[in-house]
């Protein structure tokens, strides 16, 4: 396959546009922007259509219309908008409408600033609008990784009828890589279920609403099957090196990429250590983590958030091994020389 | 004998009871929006968008395709639906809460875009179905639950005219406001209703139609009364007529 260097957010536009989407709505916002320009400026050659739209809020309710119509579609954002996106997001869920979504994470809380962070963990794998849904939310941690992982999102919100997020940071999104993108032919057919006029059949609706709560619960049992069954196909994750390892790395995105690093640093020194990286956040590979922690001397998970998916690992691995945390915060990269001086100080504590 | 039908339910009511409040205006301007959908012969192409509000559950009285948006943001759902289907009919369904207030954002946008869906807008001064609170559209002095010492313009501001906002928007097709009081109004709300979807079909531009509207339980009248507090009252506040027209009439 043909490489081509590009920025990240820039691969996961023309990777949207390979998997077939032809609508796209965003808001702009740093440090995502050149996404939405770049599908403002690709969209029309390809017989596709690119609205701005007046607000984050706006944009996620035309996703809703877009998606209820049986196309597929995208917007893409960064931190506080997308806090304010939730609500739609929480519609687009219970009406089992797909849609993909971006979040290109920055540091926050509020307006914080605009560099890499993984701070909205727990917004994205735990809720973040109301009620008992769930996004499933993928996080790649190199240029290639996400034009994939775009591919995929699609096929998976067509195929659950649910919004996919891909969990990316300013670093990823702002870097130039080479990148190849696989050649497939794009089909997909939602006519069976979307609004397309009501010729030679009944009407249907597609709808988020039921005022009676026996039916409304029947709508949440539903969704909840559908999400075992995702947690049950469609866990990702990626080992590395953890056979023989002591000490295993979790983390994800961009720091799972700089754990990798600090692994091959370990190593030249003879430090037995291994990294696991989930790439599904949602649905999380406790089974697998739990299985990797197993008779490790110590557990590290690293994270540019103050410990969110740390919770998960906790939950994963369930006390069986020590765990230890080493994070910053608000937009700092950590580099690998300083997760290993902070690893190598733990090693010399045991 | 031959019988020929001269008034029937119309095709695109779904015949579901409505379950609408004794007095109500909503029932009235369904039947109109279904009887325009009929004769523009568009109902196998045509999507509702329904609102949060007492119109809530719009989308299945209708006998199309049909959704309920959330609170505020009917027409930005019909913007993403029509422009990843320009050969649909998009229509939604709005009181003032919705359209005037919570998706004032939404309103304005889509109607500068010049979007081609067509927007029914309900004003009744007032909203229904959280049980009787101020609406951007309550009348100076009018006691809500949240004015109970009547709508001030000190403490709440003027009553909001969209109409007045709406016709300085170039990609505003057809615009008026009417009332459903007398079967005058009745043929002439039709009318525009018409023109407000032709607007649409014809790809010129947004079209929306304002109908005052009564709410007999949140104002606590029995709904002739209403209907004359309506007259009296919502008319000298919010003028009658058509703002903006590009239409034109049909042959």
């Amino acid at each position: 396959m043909k490489k081509v260097m590009m920025k990240g957010v820039e691969a996961i536009g023309e990777a949207a546009i390979k998997a077939g989407c032809r609508n796209y709505f965003g808001y702009p916002i740093t440090p995502q922007s050149e996404l939405t320009e770049y599908m403002a400026r690709r969209l029309p050659e390809v017989g596709g259509s690119f609205l701005q739209a007046e607000s984050e809020v706006a944009a996620v309710n035309m996703l809703y219309g877009a998606s209820s119509v049986g196309k597929r579609v995208m917007t893409s954002t960064s931190s506080p908008g997308f806090s304010l996106m939730q609500e739609g997001i929480s519609y687009i869920a219970c009406a089992q409408l797909p849609a993909v979504f971006v979040n290109v994470v920055r540091g926050g809380p509020g307006l914080g600033d605009i560099q890499p962070s993984q701070g909205d963990y727990f917004q994205a794998t735990k809720g973040g609008g109301h009620g008992d849904y769930r996004l499933i939310v993928l996080s790649p941690s190199t240029v290639q990784e996400a034009t994939e992982l775009t591919l995929l999102a699609f096929d998976l919100a067509d195929k659950y009828r649910n919004p996919v997020l891909i969990f990316a940071d300013g670093l990823l999104g702002q870097m130039m890589e080479p990148v190849a993108f696989e050649e497939k032919e794009i089909t997909y057919d939602n006519s069976h279920w979307a609004l397309t006029g009501s010729k030679n059949r009944p009407p249907r609706q597609v709808t988020s609403f039921n005022i009676d709560p026996y039916g409304l619960e029947k709508m949440n049992i539903e969704l909840q099957k559908k999400y075992r069954q995702v947690e049950a196909n469609e866990t990702r994750y990626e080992e590395f090196l953890i056979e023989d390892a002591d000490i295993l790395i979790v983390a994800h995105g961009t720091v799972g990429r700089i754990a990798k690093s600090v692994v091959r640093m370990a190593r030249e020194e003879g430090l037995k250590i291994g990294l696991f990286r989930p790439i599904t956040l949602y649905p999380y590979p406790y089974d697998a983590l739990s299985k990797a922690a197993q008779e490790k001397s110590l557990v590290l998970t690293v994270e540019m958030s103050s410990g969110q998916m740390l919770e998960d690992v906790k939950l994963a691995v369930c006390g069986k091994t020590k765990i230890e945390f080493y994070g910053r915060m608000a937009g700092v990269v950590p580099t690998p020389e300083e997760i290993f001086t902070h690893l190598k100080t733990l090693i010399r504590g045991q | 004998m031959e019988f020929t039908a001269v008034y029937k339910m119309p095709d695109s009511l779904s015949k579901k009871p409505f379950t609408y409040c004794p007095g109500c205006h909503h029932g009235i301007v369904h039947r109109l929006v279904a009887e325009v959908i009929d004769e523009l012969g568009i109902r196998e192409k045509t999507i509702i968008v329904a609102p949060v509000g007492c119109s809530v559950f719009a989308y299945e009285f209708f006998n199309t395709d049909g959704t309920v948006a959330p609170h505020g943001r009917a027409t930005a759902v019909a913007t993403g639906m029509k422009r990843a289907r320009p050969d649909l009919v998009v229509f939604t369904y709005q009181g003032d809460g919705d359209l005037a207030a919570i998706g004032t954002a939404e309103t304005i946008h889509t109607a500068n875009r010049g979007e081609r869906v067509t927007t029914i807008f309900i004003n009744n001064a007032i909203y229904g179905m959280t049980g009787g609170q101020m609406a951007p559209t309550t009348l100076l002095g009018m006691k809500t639950t949240t004015s109970p010492y009547g709508r001030s313009p000190e403490r709440e501001g003027y009553p909001v005219h969209m109409c007045e906002i709406l016709k300085e928007l170039k990609g505003v097709a057809f615009l008026a406001r009417t009332k459903v009081t007398t079967p005058k109004d009745v043929l002439t709300t039709k009318k525009y209703i018409k023109k407000a979807f032709l607007a649409q079909t014809k790809d010129i531009g947004y079209g929306l139609v304002e109908v005052l509207s009564t709410c007999p339980t949140n104002w606590g009248m029995p709904p002739i009364k209403a209907m004359q507090w309506l007259e009296q009252n919502m008319v000298v506040e919010y003028p009658l007529g058509v703002f903006v027209d590009k239409v034109g009439e049909e042959k």
